[in-house]
């Protein structure tokens, strides 16, 4: 398959990338490409110039500070996954990462790249959500709860560049995804963190969109255990019907990877 | 269209090319190196998995620009003065093929993962093989070619820190 011709530039600093960026209305970054190239393919994107954002050095870092692990948007999906320092602060971070795609994409997709997009069922946004983290940008840092706006969509504006994210360390989280077992993205995947503020959990892949679920939150709060939601569930008229599955087995999928996601964190 | 420059199983190359062109194709159509195959072209099947700087990708979700300046390895790269790379070795002694058509990426995604990960068991060498489909799902004795393979490389590790 043959994408639409377009022009390639390869930025080296953020400043070139943001300035070849306002240089074309059409002009699209490109990170680790596992998603865009792919889409480009499809011809269900066509953007005239590509700028390439992965040779910028000070995009890709892991740095390990007092509360919290601060990930570089250009740092890789494997990078994140072999993480020492990720492993031992947020080691359910590190295996998200490590579930994502294959090798061969994790050694590829990035996360600045995976947030910016907001694929309803990337991995990535759950954590993020979950954690409270802190997304930073060129031109401000948006809190995790105001950055993921709908399908696809974020609080980026247009030529604003995601540049890294803040996950502060919880007491404890855990991921569990049922991955649709053709293409192994989430059918449901969620992220439950307990911190000293509470517990937070995020659900991707159900909905349009990343989102929590409060009756989940305010259960676990009382009770750090998968019993303690056994019995809720989302509202299924919410959530996203395909061939794949229909809204209400989503539903009870959330219930199940929730449980899952708990007693991982449990054994953390 | 763009000037490429690159070294491909150790040698330069430079070559002019569309913006859009991938990889794979790059590789195949331009360079004549049609060991890295096409299989699904939806970065799904892992036939074009090459090496990038070391690192296992997908060339069919790589534009060849991309990889301007990169180490690329393929398939052909990996035999050594007629001599079979050990895990191209590992395949033909544990029948690690069928048809054949996957086995490219196959090795190449291997080849990675050897080098990743010590101690490779069973278990992990599937989990590892996630993004390599096998139609005629002989996984069976390519797990084993790994396995195998693996152990050669551990064994020869151990013998030359001894």
């Amino acid at each position: 398959m043959i994408p639409y011709p377009f022009t390639y530039h390869r930025a080296t600093s953020l400043a070139q990338a943001q300035a070849l960026l306002g240089g074309s209305a059409d002009a699209k970054l490109l990170a680790g490409g596992q998603t865009l190239i792919a889409a480009m393919k499809m011809r269900l994107a066509q953007p005239s110039d590509l700028i390439d954002i992965s040779a910028i050095k000070e995009l890709s870092f892991i740095r390990a500070e007092k509360d919290a692990i601060v990930v570089g948007a250009g740092t890789k999906h494997f990078e994140v996954a072999t993480s020492d320092a990720v492993t031992r602060a947020i080691p359910a971070l590190a295996e998200l990462a490590g579930s994502i795609g294959d090798p061969a994409v994790r050694h590829k997709g990035t996360l600045g790249g995976s947030l910016a997009n907001n694929d309803p069922a990337a991995d990535y946004p759950a954590a993020v959500l979950a954690l409270g983290a802190s997304v930073k940008t060129t031109k401000q840092t948006i809190a995790a709860d105001d950055f993921f706006t709908g399908m696809f969509a974020t609080a980026l504006d247009d030529g604003e560049i995601v540049t890294g994210v803040s996950f502060p360390v919880p007491e404890r989280a855990g991921y569990a995804k049922f991955p649709n077992p053709a293409s192994r993205y989430a059918m449901v995947g969620v992220f439950v963190a307990k911190t000293k503020d509470g517990v937070r959990v995020a659900v991707t892949g159900a909905g349009p969109c990343v989102f929590r679920v409060p009756e989940m939150e305010a259960a676990l709060a009382k009770s750090f255990t998968s019993e303690a939601i056994a019995g809720l569930a989302v509202d299924p008229s919410d959530l996203n019907s395909d061939i794949h599955g229909s809204s209400e087995y989503r539903a009870h999928l959330v219930t199940v990877m929730a449980g899952r996601a708990v007693a991982a964190a449990s054994h953390g | 269209m763009s000037v490429v420059s690159l070294t491909v199983n150790g040698k330069e190359v430079a070559q002019e090319t569309e913006d859009r062109t991938l990889l794979v194709y790059f590789l195949r159509e331009q360079l004549g190196l049609t060991g890295t195959h096409i299989g699904c072209d939806t970065s799904q099947c892992g036939a074009c998995v090459v090496h990038v700087d070391g690192r296992a990708v997908k060339s069919c979700t790589m534009f060849a620009v991309q990889a301007a300046g990169s180490e690329v390895t393929t398939i052909e790269g990996l035999a050594k003065d007629g001599k079979l790379h050990p895990v191209q070795e590992a395949f033909r002694e544990n029948h690690g093929l069928q048809c054949g058509f996957c086995t490219p990426g196959m090795i190449m995604t291997a080849v990675d993962m050897i080098r990743r990960i010590p101690n490779l068991d069973r278990a992990t060498i599937r989990a590892e093989l996630e993004g390599n489909i096998c139609r005629c799902t002989g996984y069976h004795n390519i797990v084993s070619a790994i396995e195998d393979a693996a152990k050669r490389a551990a064994g020869d590790a151990e013998g030359k820190a001894a």
